[in-house]
């Protein structure tokens, strides 16, 4: 028997709900089980300076303290709950907001929190090998605190499922569990989340990129009308900015330090750069172009009735749907999106209510072109002369309307062969990530260290030093 | 398509009521003479139950075939000594020119698939009398003979035709109107009458019909008589019919008294079931009630108690609220089954039937639950059975389940009052479906083992994992998921589209056994339905709305 507030804290009242006990005295200790086999590699007796969220006010949801992993009390939080709040857009709009799981969209509403919710553990298999290669104690904890929190999204989850859907909930929450990460058979449901993630510049690229797709995708569901996924979704959004903080400074302390070095020796070839130890920007350049067509394609086709059906039905809505002006029903309103006619790309308007994974993807874009221009500060301050750019939309696609075609970087429509010839000029190569990957052939474990390759960060976590021993390895 | 929707009635007129009785029949008169007894139609042409056409030539609307049905009703039940019933006309020269037109170019598409759904189950009703009761049928058809008339002929066990060169059979429905001869004329043809292809055909598009010796060559017809002969030969026919019965002889009958039925805003409210209407959600509750006790029963007894013996008063009350439902209640399209009360006592009352089937009253009450339960299958609304701790689908009642498109049972802790499902020896024989099925080896595909294993379960009491087990449930939450699983079910399905589902349902209920009934109610039906929405028959210058206007019929000549 589980001491349920005790070791799992919530604000939903746990200890009281005999659904959500039945559900977890089953699924729980099957978690912990995963943790073990798909969390990261040897960890499990390493105390870490973890936070854990305790309750939602502003002091509880930031709690730090060492803590071994598989004792990690992952909680259930939703957002309070706003008597007043309705069903905002589509043809429920104007309604109370459901607080039950509307019979209709019941197997749609599962589908969007599985979806979901199985990026949460993808993400924390993809990145199980890295702590054994990091480039410092503070970066060790960081991926760590990812990894906790990936767990604790995946509870949020799951906690839809046990309490709203019955028997297919729970079977549908197991099933969250058994799905491996890059496993022919058995795979997660979404591309991206079966690619490794085989390196810590792979590691920040993707939390920089892909975990901003999860961001946006959790904002587009904390609009929707069933109120217990839109609270749930806003305070996962709360520790999603973490992720992305992690995944943007990884990256500009790697350019960063590769800027040291190049000022310092004055060198600008990449191999020069290389031979230093450090990675040259091409390289990072290719990562950057890799990770964002691959998130890219994370939105969905241009032009999808599913969208359309779950903004109509009042399941998910836009990115900041309330903030926006318009009429929130889009019967009549058009969007433009590409596609490629006879070898050029051109524009064309669509029924918006078609096009809202393209809205959603044309938000991220914006959000996404912010963050590269703040790295690019880094570069231009250490006065080189080398320009990061996002590569065209419909580079590197495999779904939508540019899956099928080869466009380039810069938004040239190609031959498949002309494609081929510059492929590794665009994305890395095999050898790049060999290289890469040698520079972190073993981990930097003592307080205050950091590897060569990445600077030190500007500040410490939760106000401590530097040198703190955010790890102890027992 | 658009302007015949636009003309159907959007406001609802009141209700139809299906419970009538002898005393107030308009369109027909029954009379007995020893062992015959003889329906005669003599429809009232002012008489129609909806206004605005007139029911001319004997032809028939929905009002004049519930008087059919209660006719037939009244001689199972209440004249044991009736061997073999005459249908006769009282219309010079017309026996019966079949459905009205008019009220057919009226009519609301709804109206219509009713109109035909409940005509075509009061027509294998006969069918079912000759077979399982041993009532003959004869059709004596005096004059014309035409569309739903010879439909009804068709119906019966034998046609007599009165040779006049000049009274035809003919099924006019094509040529005349654009739409099928929809009351099971066409199935009845083959699958009964076993009339070639080619003269079928040649029958069909032929708006004349087929007189004299060729209609008795075609198979059209059994015998044809000349008018003079015409009387004392049906009497002489019917006599020989009636020998064939095995109905008693001095018997006394069981009046059919009227239901005790309140309808009100809430519902349709019987003595032993309950109809709860939730208009918002669009669901009908239908709760059946056990027998009050297991008291013993004998034939004496039930006698007694007559309309009011449980099986009888149940089946009938099932009866008129399964009408009511399906005509007046169109958009309450998901029936909620359930059953309250004590399991053992229906399983007694199965026991007691089943051992006393020679004796004609319980015989006749087996059929009635037998046709009631028939209606189900061939009913266009989702039906979700719901057993419940309290619940009694025991035998008879465990027919209304298994009727039913899913079934949820609630899988109760241990200890508290539980659900549970009982088969019966019922189960297993005694009340087909229209494809002459029973439903457990429906359900099955007639697997012999599985059937075998059922067999072996009967009266036990199973519980939820036991009944799920055995494929009889189709779900089975437990206490904690119960309510919300259950209200999840019924939301999704009222979401659904209604036509889509009775496509559905009708598609999966009856399984891959084929009979005249089931292809009356798929193939007939289901192209009937098609025919009567396109406009060929229902645009403005479609053959049914323009029929006796003069104005010309335009076709869309694509063959679709």
């Amino acid at each position: 028997m589980i001491n349920y507030t005790e070791k799992i804290p919530n604000n939903v009242d746990l200890g009281r709900d005999r659904v959500l006990q039945r559900a977890l005295e089953h699924w729980q200790p099957a978690f912990l089980g995963w943790w073990y086999d798909m969390g990261p590699t040897e960890s499990r007796n390493y105390d870490v300076y973890l936070r854990t969220a305790i309750s939602v006010e502003p002091d509880g949801w930031a709690q730090f303290d060492y803590i071994k992993m598989p004792e990690y009390r992952w909680g259930i939080f939703l957002q309070p709950r706003d008597e007043r709040r309705q069903v905002n857009f589509g043809t429920h709009k104007g309604q109370p907001a459901w607080q039950d799981v509307p019979g209709e969209y019941r197997s749609t509403l599962r589908r969007i929190i599985v979806t979901q919710g199985d990026t949460e553990p993808a993400s924390v298999e993809q990145q199980k090998m890295l702590g054994l290669s990091c480039p410092s104690l503070y970066d060790l904890r960081n991926i760590f605190q990812v990894n906790v929190e990936e767990g604790r999204h995946l509870w949020a989850m799951v906690y839809l499922l046990h309490r709203y859907f019955g028997r297919d909930g729970r079977e549908e929450a197991e099933a969250l569990l058994a799905r491996r990460s890059g496993d022919t058979d058995n795979p997660r449901i979404l591309g991206a989340f079966n690619e490794p993630t085989p390196d810590w510049l792979a590691f920040y690229m993707f939390t920089f990129f892909t975990d901003r797709d999860g961001k946006f995708q959790l904002c587009a569901l904390a609009e929707s009308g069933f109120d217990p996924l839109a609270r749930t979704c806003r305070f996962m959004l709360t520790e999603e900015a973490h992720h992305m903080f992690v995944g943007e400074t990884g990256v500009g302390r790697i350019i960063q330090r590769t800027c040291e070095v190049m000022k310092e020796k004055k060198l600008e070839t990449p191999s020069d750069v290389r031979a230093l130890g450090v990675i040259d920007l091409q390289t990072i350049q290719k990562y950057l172009n890799f990770h964002y067509s691959v998130t890219l394609d994370l939105y969905g086709s241009d032009v999808s009735s599913n969208a359309a059906n779950y903004f109509t039905s009042g399941l998910k809505g836009r990115f900041r749907e309330t903030k926006l002006e318009d009429d929130h029903v889009l019967i009549d309103a058009f969007y433009p999106v590409s596609e490629v006619v006879g070898g050029k790309i051109v524009t064309k308007n669509v029924p918006a209510l078609t096009a809202l994974n393209e809205r959603l993807r044309d938000d991220y874009i914006d959000e996404i072109a912010d963050g590269v221009s703040r790295w690019q500060r880094v570069i231009d301050q250490a006065g080189i002369p080398f320009r990061l750019t996002l590569p065209h939309k419909g580079f590197h696609r495999e779904i939508g309307n540019f899956a099928g075609h080869f466009i380039s970087p810069e938004g040239e429509v190609l031959t498949e062969e002309a494609w081929k010839k510059h492929e590794f000029e665009w994305v890395p190569s095999p050898k790049d990530y060999e290289f890469v990957q040698s520079l972190m052939s073993g981990r930097v474990a003592e307080p205050g260290k950091f590897a060569n390759w990445i600077a030190p960060p500007l500040r410490g976590v939760n106000n401590q030093p530097l040198n703190f021993e955010y790890v102890r390895f027992n | 398509m658009d302007v015949a929707v636009s003309q159907e009635t959007k406001t609802k007129p009141a209700g139809v009521e299906y419970q009538t009785e002898p005393s107030r029949y308009k369109h027909w008169r029954l009379s007995f003479d020893g062992p015959i007894a003889t329906l005669t139609m003599d429809v009232a042409e002012d008489g129609g139950i909806r206004p605005g056409y007139k029911l001319k030539l004997n032809s028939y609307d929905l009002g004049v075939d519930i008087e059919l049905h209660d006719a037939l009703q009244r001689i199972r039940f209440e004249r044991p000594e009736i061997h073999s019933v005459v249908l006769a006309s009282a219309k010079n020269r017309i026996f019966c020119s079949g459905a009205n037109i008019y009220m057919l170019g009226l009519s609301s598409h709804a109206w219509k698939v009713n109109f035909c759904k409940f005509t075509n189950e009061t027509r294998i009703g006969i069918e079912d009398a000759s077979r399982n009761s041993g009532l003959k049928f004869l059709a004596a058809c005096n004059g014309t003979t035409a569309g739903g008339g010879y439909e009804l002929a068709l119906a019966c066990d034998e046609i007599i035709l009165v040779d006049d060169r000049s009274s035809a059979v003919s099924l006019p429905e094509l040529p005349l109107l654009g739409v099928l001869p929809g009351t099971g004329g066409l199935t009845r043809l083959t699958d009964k009458r076993r009339v070639r292809k080619d003269l079928a055909d040649m029958f069909c598009t032929n708006q004349d019909g087929v007189r004299g010796q060729r209609a008795k060559d075609w198979r059209l017809v059994d015998e044809i008589v000349k008018p003079q002969q015409f009387a004392e030969h049906v009497k002489q026919r019917a006599l020989k019919l009636a020998e064939l019965s095995d109905r008693p002889a001095g018997a006394k009958g069981v009046p059919l008294t009227p239901l005790k039925k309140v309808t009100d805003d809430a519902g349709l409210h019987y003595e032993s079931l309950d109809v709860q209407f939730n208009k918002a959600a669009r669901t009908a509750t239908i709760t059946v009630r056990a027998p009050e006790s297991v008291s013993e029963q004998t034939i004496e007894k039930a006698l007694a108690a007559g309309a009011h013996w449980w099986p009888l008063q149940m089946a009938r009350e099932l009866d008129d609220a399964i009408l009511s439902l399906r005509t007046n209640e169109l958009e309450l399209g998901l029936w909620v089954m359930k059953t309250a009360g004590n399991p053992d006592a229906v399983l007694a009352m199965d026991k007691f039937i089943l051992s006393h089937q020679d004796n004609w009253f319980v015989r006749e009450v087996l059929g009635m639950m037998r046709r009631t339960f028939a209606r189900t299958e061939v009913t266009s609304r989702s039906i979700y059975a719901i057993v419940e701790p309290d619940s009694c689908f025991a035998g008879t009642l465990l027919e209304l389940a298994l009727a039913a498109d899913r079934i949820y049972m609630r899988d109760t802790q241990e200890g508290e009052s539980t659900a549970t499902m009982t088969l019966s020896e019922m189960n297993f024989g005694s009340l087909p479906m229209v494809n002459h099925l029973t439903r457990v080896a429906a359900r099955f595909y007639q697997d012999a083992n599985h059937l075998e294993s059922l067999r072996r379960q009967i009266g036990k009491k199973l519980l939820a994992r036991e009944a799920l087990e055995a494929g009889l449930v189709t779900s089975a939450p437990d206490d904690l998921d119960w309510e919300d699983e259950i209200r999840q079910a019924i939301e999704s399905r009222t979401a659904q589209s209604p036509d889509a589902l009775t496509g559905l349902e009708a598609n999966l209920r009856l399984g891959p056994e084929e009979t005249p009934e089931t292809r009356i109610f798929g193939r007939l039906s289901a192209w009937q339905n098609w025919i009567f929405i396109r406009p060929n028959a229902v645009g403005p210058s479609g053959a049914l709305k323009v029929y006796g206007t003069g104005a010309p019929v335009k076709f869309d000549w694509e063959k679709v």
